[in-house]
């Protein structure tokens, strides 16, 4: 859970090491389903495709609050990466996917060094609102500078070519699928061990005693900064893999209400939490689409509602559920929620 | 050349791929629409239409007996949505036929996908001339016209009614739109009439709830004429404020939308003010209200929803027309019970269709040719809100570029003359 | 830029600004007390905006005087505040005071998008207009420019209205010296008795009747329809965060600043006209981060 998240990990009894081996097991399940997705259910392809795009951009989310920090304005590297993305197509239609994987993740890392100067100076509700005060920016020249962005229609994104050959619909879905479930899974990783090397140790201990950092002589602006990066960057990937899946990019990409969604999904899925993030994110673009089909014009409410009991019922988040059946599943004593919930 | 490869690569493989499909138990269909959103107040309107046309032919046997079935999907739930639910009544939905969409936008992202997942696919309202300029489709048609004739109609109208102006100034929303109809109308004025000098350009963004500051500059500025081709509430807003701080008695108003806003300012627009419907498209249609067809459709459309049907309405008709007789045509040429894929395609080549205007057909390169309404607001006591007076229908065929053309570099070939060439009826109101 | 020039630009500032004071006050009026970025008061400014077209429509169709459009929009405000307002304190936020900002604020959200739905279920998708209480007032023309007397005099007055109103409601009022100290210490203020429980209840309340108010204010000059709270949020966020959190007088200057600095920009170069608020708000926030008027938080060790 949120308040409890970042406390380093204590020694696993040998119940809670069999805990975490089933643990191990279900996510490897559950990446094993997913990559089955496109041979078993196809219809449902394009559609985790931007579920784990998203992912990726909440786990940028998820990584500043652990740092008890909340980015209100995140979506400005999700929709960086994306633009950069787009104007690389324009201006050269042969580029290959892993060219505008790496420029749309290089702007959005640029973006986040030159913002995360000047955000890393604050906290809390001041953080969250600077955030929102540049990507609201960006969404504005975004809108206004039309006869370069696009403005509000935006600009398609061409397929770009893979390792140099040119695909067909069908093929370079299914290679973007398999990238973002490869990138998902590598970045995910990674982010487990950032979060426990040394640096990531420092980072999570920004959220519950930032002073004693300065005590022992670090500075918490630079660590803070690092975290910050790495969240951008993670975002910037998750725009781009959106953009090339989507075909076209818009200023709704930066809109605050699609940052919101990002915290929104962060805590769902189980605030803090790695697994969380993308399994958040899978199952509120599912909500979203099957109540948008089915429920016509009331699919926000269901996602309101649908928020407010997760919030209200299990702040924990999805996460925090499984793993309180898990536990008791398992009858082990019961271990700290929020390490369980990475 | 590369149509006419396709065409005859087509032609190669149809003696195999010709044979008839087996007649389904219903024609599945999906429409994007706005349910949410501001685009709503064209999205929900045409919904109800739809609903009215498919329970119609159904109640006559559907298609050579095939009931319709429709699958709405919400062009306000975002882009990520939209094209999930696209591709999902598209592929796994067992659609045979799409209606996407209103926005233009949309329409840019869905064209190249249903070009990818081989379904036809009939934009039946976005506006953007751009779709059949800048890419060739085989699945994609038009049922309707497009931005350049829309503006072109303004333009010529305005030429006709208000030679003598000099001046002008717009207030268009900040979007593509926006942009494109300025540049459209913009390029067309500086050819025909180039003593008109712009005064002022005003784009504010999408879904502006407040004009004040543009409409005291505006009343600093005097300008003979104001065009704004916003919609909607944007529309309502600007028209509402203008009206109220009487900008409306010294400029001239030019509204190639405001045909959808009528109803709703009553009488805040008043008389004297140019007034447009994207196509022939008015609930007064002086060629078409004695039609036995059009007065029976205003009735049953008045009856499920209070309201007097706006141009999106029409636009969904002609769609749903346009269908309708594809299928008929494909299932007579080639003799069959109901058509493949191929003969549908084949029968929209060249297709004529009428929905509630005129008729309307489709060109070589799938873009629609329809006729332009244009009149001039007129407040009579009939109605609770302004009718038309003046009206004047342009016939489409002179409004767009030829095949092969992009509209601005075709405008900008053209010049005063330009006005007199167009094919014109007019109608008292 | 002639001095005519300028002073149209003022006046249409100020007027723009009115309005947007209104609905920041009630946001950083929650703000300031419970410490709650309130999302969903977008949603209440929206519905107050509804509730007076709807209310004004009916009683207008009865056959009563457009004037009697001015009591409606109070009664619209107050319905919104009791309605709505308080069962989202005593139902939702009650639970999570302790919880972290982060689930508040989601709370919020969530709120936000149940009744972004919630409206269009009630009044559907199309655009409102009701304008009688505009018309009521008439016209005034300055520099031959006219301008209705509605917007560059009556909503002016109601903002400064509010302001001192408010100021002095805080500091001269049993109530209002309930609630700022409860603001100021909440446990120290339940240890000598007070609710905080009420005060919260009290204070969310009088929020959202200003939001409500803000809508019904607006009313009269734009269509109602939906979305129309999304953007309002986004933009009274920015005067309230460049005002310093909880600062009410902040608000005003706040409000101020955005509303000239806009409406300057029509007149000098237009396009970046929207751009204007959010950069006023990074400027001030990059060398004040506490805001204009807002005190730099004690950190707790």
């Amino acid at each position: 859970m949120l308040d409890t998240s970042q406390r380093s990990a204590p020694k696993l009894s040998d119940k809670a090491g069999g805990l975490r081996s089933t643990r191990s097991l279900l996510t490897l399940a559950g990446v094993l389903l997913l990559a089955a997705v496109p041979l078993i259910a196809p219809s449902m392809q394009l559609l985790i495709n931007l579920a784990l795009a998203k992912g990726l951009a909440v786990l940028g989310v998820t990584i500043l609050l652990r740092a008890g920090q909340v980015s209100f304005g995140h979506a400005l590297f999700f929709g960086v990466s994306a633009y950069v993305g787009a104007f690389l197509m324009a201006s050269m239609p042969q580029a290959d996917l892993i060219l505008v994987l790496i420029a749309g993740v290089a702007g959005a890392a640029i973006s986040g060094l030159l913002v995360g100067l000047f955000v890393v100076r604050y906290r809390g509700i001041f953080f969250g609102m600077l955030n929102l005060a540049f990507s609201m920016i960006f969404w504005s020249i975004l809108e206004k500078f039309y006869h370069i962005t696009g403005g509000a229609d935006g600009i398609r994104l061409a397929r770009p070519t893979v390792l140099g050959m040119a695909l067909e619909r069908p093929e370079f879905e299914a290679v973007l699928f398999y990238l973002s479930l490869v990138l998902m899974v590598g970045l995910g990783w990674f982010t487990l061990r950032w979060f426990a090397s040394p640096v990531g140790q420092i980072f999570q201990t920004i959220k519950t005693n930032e002073t004693r950092l300065e005590y022992l002589g670090l500075s918490p602006k630079r660590v803070l900064l690092s975290g910050y990066l790495l969240s951008a960057a993670l975002c910037g990937v998750g725009g781009s893999l959106m953009a090339m899946t989507q075909g076209v990019v818009t200023p709704e990409y930066v809109w605050w209400v699609r940052s919101a969604e990002m915290v929104f999904i962060a805590v769902l899925g189980g605030a803090g939490s790695v697994r969380g993030a993308f399994i958040g994110a899978l199952i509120y673009e599912i909500v979203r689409v099957y109540a948008s089909a089915f429920a016509g014009d009331i699919w926000q409410l269901l996602l309101g509602s649908f928020l407010l009991i997760i919030i209200l019922f299990a702040p924990g988040g999805i996460m925090g559920i499984a793993d309180s059946v898990m536990n008791r599943r398992s009858k082990s004593q019961p271990t700290n929620l929020g390490e369980d919930a990475q | 050349m590369m149509k006419l490869l396709t065409t005859s690569a087509l032609c190669a493989v149809l003696p195999l791929a010709a044979m008839a499909a087996d007649k389904p138990e219903t024609l599945k269909i999906g429409m994007t629409t706005f349910l949410t959103g501001p685009a709503s107040v064209f999205g929900v309107p045409a919904r109800d239409a739809m609903d009215i046309f498919v329970a119609n032919l159904n109640a006559e046997g559907g298609i050579n007996g095939v009931p319709i079935e429709v699958t709405y999907i919400d062009e306000g739930a975002g882009a990520e949505a939209l094209t999930s639910e696209f591709r999902r009544v598209a592929q796994s939905g067992g659609a045979e036929i799409m209606l996407a969409s209103i926005s233009s936008g949309n329409c840019q992202t869905i064209a190249p996908l249903a070009e990818d997942l081989q379904v036809p696919n009939l934009m039946w309202d976005c506006g953007t001339q751009r779709i059949f300029e800048e890419n060739e489709y085989d699945y994609v048609f038009r049922t309707q016209g497009n931005a350049t004739s829309e503006m072109l109609a303004a333009v010529a109208y305005l030429l006709k009614t208000n030679p003598d102006f000099k001046t002008i100034a717009v207030v268009n929303q900040d979007y593509a739109w926006g942009r494109d109809s300025w540049d459209i109308f913009h390029t067309a004025l500086e050819v025909m009439k180039p003593d008109v000098e712009v005064v002022g350009e005003f784009f504010p963004k999408f879904g502006s709830p407040d004009f004040s500051t543009e409409i005291s500059r505006l009343q600093a500025l005097r300008p003979d004429v104001i065009l704004s081709t916003s919609w909607g509430g944007d529309l309502d807003t600007f028209v509402q404020q203008s009206f109220q701080r009487g900008l409306m008695n010294t400029s001239t108003f030019v509204l190639p939308l405001a045909e959808s806003s009528l109803e709703r300012l009553g009488p805040s627009l008043p008389a004297g003010h140019i007034v447009g419907a994207r196509g022939d498209h008015y609930f007064l249609h002086p060629e078409r209200r004695d039609d036995a067809d059009f007065q029976s459709f205003m009735e049953q459309y008045k009856e499920a929803t209070g309201d007097i049907p706006v141009y999106s309405v029409f636009h969904a008709s002609q769609a749903f027309a346009a269908m309708q007789a594809a299928y008929e045509k494909a299932i007579a040429d080639n003799g069959v019970d109901w058509p493949s894929e191929e003969q549908l395609l084949a029968a929209f080549e060249g297709l004529e269709f009428q929905g509630l205007g005129r008729p309307l057909y489709l060109r070589e390169d799938n873009q629609g040719v329809e006729s332009q309404l244009m009149g001039t607001s007129a407040q009579t006591g009939d109605y609770p809100f302004a009718t038309l007076e003046n009206i004047m229908i342009f016939d489409g065929d002179g409004l767009l570029p030829p095949i092969g053309e992009t509209s601005i570099e075709w405008i900008k070939g053209l010049d005063a003359s330009f006005v007199d060439t167009l094919q014109v009826e007019t109608y008292d109101n | 830029m002639n001095l005519t020039i300028f002073l149209l630009a003022l006046f249409d500032g100020i007027s723009y600004a009115a309005l947007v004071f209104i609905v920041a006050l009630g946001l950083t009026l929650i703000f300031g007390v419970m410490r709650i970025l309130n999302i969903a008061h977008g949603s209440l400014y929206a519905i107050g905006a509804y509730a007076t077209v709807s209310l004004t429509g009916f009683f207008l169709a009865l056959g009563f005087s457009p004037i009697f459009a001015f009591p409606l929009m109070i009664i619209s405000a107050v319905l919104v505040g009791m309605l709505l307002g308080g069962p989202i304190e005593w139902l939702l936020l009650r639970r999570i005071y302790d919880k972290p900002e982060v689930l508040q604020l989601l709370v919020t959200f969530a709120v936000f998008m149940i009744l972004e739905d919630a409206q269009r279920l009630v009044w559907g998708t199309q655009p409102y207009f009701q304008a009688s209480a505009l018309q009521a007032l008439g016209n005034i023309t300055l520099f031959g420019v006219t301008y209705t007397v509605y917007q560059l005099i009556l909503l002016p007055l109601v903002a400064i209205g509010l302001l001192f109103g408010l100021r002095f409601f805080l500091r001269r009022t049993v109530i209002g010296k309930l609630i700022l100290a409860t603001t100021e210490d909440r446990e120290a203020a339940q240890s000598i008795g007070i609710d905080a429980d009420r005060v919260f209840l009290f204070t969310f309340i009088v929020g959202a009747v200003l939001a409500g108010l803000g809508g019904a204010l607006a009313s009269p000059t734009t269509s109602i329809l939906p979305g129309m709270g999304a953007d309002m949020i986004v933009l009274s966020f920015a005067v309230v965060a460049t005002a310093g959190l909880g600062q009410i007088e902040g608000a005003a200057v706040a409000a101020l600043l955005i509303g000239l600095g806009r409406s300057f920009a029509v007149y000098v170069w237009p396009e970046v006209a929207v751009l204007v608020p959010y950069l006023i708000m990074v400027l001030v926030l990059l060398i004040r981060p506490q805001g204009l008027f807002g005190s730099p938080v004690a950190r707790k060790i």
